[in-house]
Order: C-alpha cells, then sequence, then structure tokens
C-alpha cells in the first residue's frame, strides 16, 4: 500500500538518509528508531506529505503523493510533536471543532466517549491552556480515533505520558492494526506490541 | 470543513479579543490624532480626511496579520489543517474571511463616527464605509501573501510591513480616491469600480499564493 522509494532527505548541508526504500501492507507495523538528529522527523514529515524530499518518491496505492494530494491527507493520521491543541478552547471544544474541520464531525455522545477513553472526562469544560503536558498529549491523541484513518504516522506519541496512557497508545496501536491499519511509530522506547507483522527501520 | 473553520476562527478571537481591540483602538487613535495636530480648520482637515482615514486602516489591517497563521503555526495545528482533505486554498480563504470580519469589519464600522471629526459631508460618510468594505477585504487577502511567507521568522513583523505595505499601495490609491471624489463634488463610481475589481483579481490569486507559501513555511 505505502511504498518508499529511493527516498533521500537533505536538511541544509546535511544528508540525513539517503536510498532509503521500504514499503508497508495493511496490518503492518513499522518500528522507526534512531538517535537525535538521525532524520525521524524528517522522514516522518515526508511521510505524511507535509515536506518535500531531496530525491526519491513516496507512493500510496501506487500513485505519489504529491500527486494525490487531499486524496492521500483523507487517508492519513499525523501525531508531530506539537499536539495542535487550541489553548483558549476547552478539551471537549477542541476535539468537536478539530473534527469538523477535518471534516468528520462527531455524534454528541461520541466526543464523551473517546474523552473518557483517554482519561479526561473531569476536564473536559477545562481551557486546554491549564491541562498539563501529559493530559495535552492525550488531547492530541483522541485525533487518531476521530480520523478513520488508514495509515497513522505517530512521532514520538509515547513521550510524557503516564504509565497509563502509554498502555493507552499501545491498545491504540494493536486496535488499528488489527482493523488492517498500517502504523509508522518513530520511538525511542520498547513498543512491546505483538504486531503480526513488525518492520523495524534504524536510521543513522 | 469552510463553515467550521470561519466559526473556530471566530471563536479563538472571541477569546483572545483584548488582542482584536487593540487593533481597533490603534485605528481610533491614529485618524484622532490628525485633527489634533493640524489643528481645526475645516477645510484642511476635509481634504487630507480620505488619505487619513485609508492609512490608517492599512497601518492597522497590516498590525494583525500576524495574527492570521501565527497562532496556528506555533500550537501545530496549521499542519494539521494543511493536511484535511480538502484544497489549501479553501483553508486560506476560510481563515482570511475570519480575519476581516475580526480585524476589519470593526473598522469599517467606526470609519465614519471618525470621518465626523474631519467634517465629512454625509455622502462623504457613506462612501468611506463603501470603499472600506470593498478595500479592506483585499488588504486581508493580500496580506496573507505576507503573513505566510514570513512565519516562523525572527523580524517578522518588520518584514511583512515591507512585503506587504508596497502591495497595499493601489487599494489606498483607489480608496482614497472615491473619498477625495466626494469632496471635490465629482462621481466616485469609477474608483469603486477600481477597487472591486482589485477585490476580485486578489480573491482568485492571493489565496492561491498564501497557500504555496504556507507549504514552504511548514516544512
Amino acid at each position: 500500500m505505502l511504498d518508499v522509494i529511493n527516498l533521500t532527505c537533505v536538511r541544509g548541508t546535511r544528508r540525513l538518509f539517503s536510498n532509503l526504500n521500504f514499503s508497508a501492507t495493511e496490518g503492518e507495523l513499522i518500528e522507526l528508531r534512531g538517535p537525535n538528529g538521525s532524520g525521524k522527523t524528517s522522514l516522518l514529515r515526508i511521510l505524511s506529505g507535509l515536506a518535500m524530499p531531496a530525491a526519491g518518491e513516496v507512493r500510496w496505492r501506487d500513485r505519489n503523493i504529491q500527486s494525490l494530494r487531499e486524496e492521500y491527507y483523507g487517508s492519513v493520521a499525523y501525531l508531530a510533536h506539537q499536539n495542535a491543541v487550541k489553548d483558549e478552547l476547552t478539551a471537549l471544544e477542541n476535539l468537536h471543532i478539530s473534527s469538523a474541520v477535518a471534516g468528520k464531525r462527531l455524534a454528541k455522545g461520541r466526543a464523551q466517549e473517546i474523552l473518557d477513553r483517554v482519561g479526561l472526562s473531569q476536564q473536559q469544560n477545562l481551557p486546554a491552556r491549564v491541562l498539563s503536558a501529559g493530559q495535552r498529549r492525550r488531547l492530541g491523541m483522541t485525533r487518531l480515533l476521530t480520523s478513520n484513518a488508514k495509515l497513522w504516522i505517530l512521532d514520538e506519541v509515547l513521550t510524557s505520558l503516564d504509565d497509563r496512557a502509554m498502555n493507552l497508545s499501545r491498545e491504540f496501536i494493536a486496535d488499528h492494526l488489527k482493523q488492517d491499519g498500517i502504523a509508522i511509530v518513530a520511538t525511542h522506547q520498547d513498543l512491546n506490541l505483538n504486531a503480526p507483522r513488525l518492520q523495524q527501520l534504524r536510521l543513522t | 470543513m469552510f463553515g467550521w473553520l470561519v466559526w473556530r476562527d471566530l471563536m479563538l478571537a472571541w477569546r483572545r479579543r483584548a488582542d482584536v481591540l487593540a487593533t481597533l483602538f490603534f485605528f481610533i487613535i491614529v485618524v484622532s490624532l490628525f485633527p489634533l495636530g493640524i489643528g481645526p480648520e475645516r477645510e484642511t482637515l476635509r481634504t487630507i480626511a480620505p488619505g487619513v482615514v485609508w492609512v490608517a486602516a492599512l497601518l492597522a489591517s497590516m498590525l494583525s496579520l500576524g495574527r492570521i497563521f501565527g497562532n496556528d503555526y506555533q500550537d501545530g495545528t496549521l499542519e494539521q489543517l494543511l493536511l484535511t482533505p480538502q484544497p489549501a486554498y479553501l483553508v486560506v480563504l476560510a481563515k482570511v474571511l475570519a480575519h476581516w470580519i475580526v480585524s476589519e469589519v470593526p473598522l469599517v464600522v467606526i470609519a465614519p463616527v471618525l470621518g465626523l471629526q474631519f467634517g465629512l459631508s454625509q455622502n462623504g460618510l457613506a462612501i468611506v464605509v463603501v470603499s472600506l468594505l470593498l478595500g479592506t477585504p483585499v488588504l486581508s487577502v493580500i496580506g496573507s501573501v505576507g503573513a505566510a511567507l514570513t512565519l516562523g521568522l525572527r523580524a517578522a513583523n518588520v518584514l511583512v510591513a515591507l512585503l506587504v505595505l508596497p502591495l497595499y499601495i493601489p487599494v489606498l490609491i483607489f480608496g482614497s480616491g472615491a473619498v477625495q471624489a466626494t469632496v471635490t463634488n465629482s462621481d466616485p463610481q469609477a474608483w469603486l469600480l477600481l477597487l472591486a475589481a482589485t477585490l476580485i483579481v486578489s480573491l482568485v490569486f492571493a489565496p492561491w499564493a498564501t497557500s504555496a507559501a504556507l507549504r514552504i513555511s511548514v516544512e
């Protein structure tokens, strides 16, 4: 489904990686490893379509993602370092509005259900400004549950999460893989997931 | 999706209304300084009124340009907006529309009151409003190009002024020309038509340039 062909990324004058090739099929988990500054985030940004590679291409269902554009974005959920949470809005409003803007309106009870699942039901009417780093991260994670995306691109999902939330995100990823989704996860910690199809990718 | 994005921006602006009021007060103060500085002579004031109102509107709207994309860029929402399954053109258009409603419409509403200080006729005040209604969307949409290009840069505010103010010149000439026409008792229609033409052309082309600039800025 997702094919990465001869991908090269250059940042400034530094070549982060070159001629990277891999592909992912339904139900596959790709663990992306590598030291800081090895280009994990750059790779994920290229895969999500935000950045352009210096050479090579990314193909989704045999078509280049740069020509698919909006069609591709509909099947991707990208969780970056930043949570894309609006400080001025409450947790509940954040959830409702971000999914409505992405074109997927939530039914009334559904938002509460999702906040309950990530353990924010007590904080649902608090402005996101007063939430802790971990709580904001959880709120950011809700995007995975609302997006119905086939491909998840996750950048350091486990940072600033407590044990419970870490297990929760593992659970999310496992469920996603069970439903034939694809997950590409950059991480420093072990995910400890019993994924049926697992690929480890190391950047140096 | 378009409507939700506009609604979201309006809601965010409401929660941060101090920012919006600051721009409005800036406009009021700048326009009011001129009669104080130049003196109460009616003829002089009436002659400079069109230029003063329009230059102040230009500066005030420039002050608010950083807000179009700045906050969304910082908290990562902008990336997510560019990854929604809708053309970036529409995202830009929605944000520009919200910016116009929040930052420019108050100027249009308050302008006739300020025009009274300059002894403009009733007809003159009406033309002030009409010309601002046609011209301020152009300021928002052209400003969005500059705002997108300077996202994340250190001297963004100064750069935006240098980039955008020269592009505002046609709007300034047509807008103040329309108001000036009422002072000299000629027909402002030609000026207003020129303004409308500028509006249509900029609405077609500028969002396209802005979305290209946004893609470069988030990369």
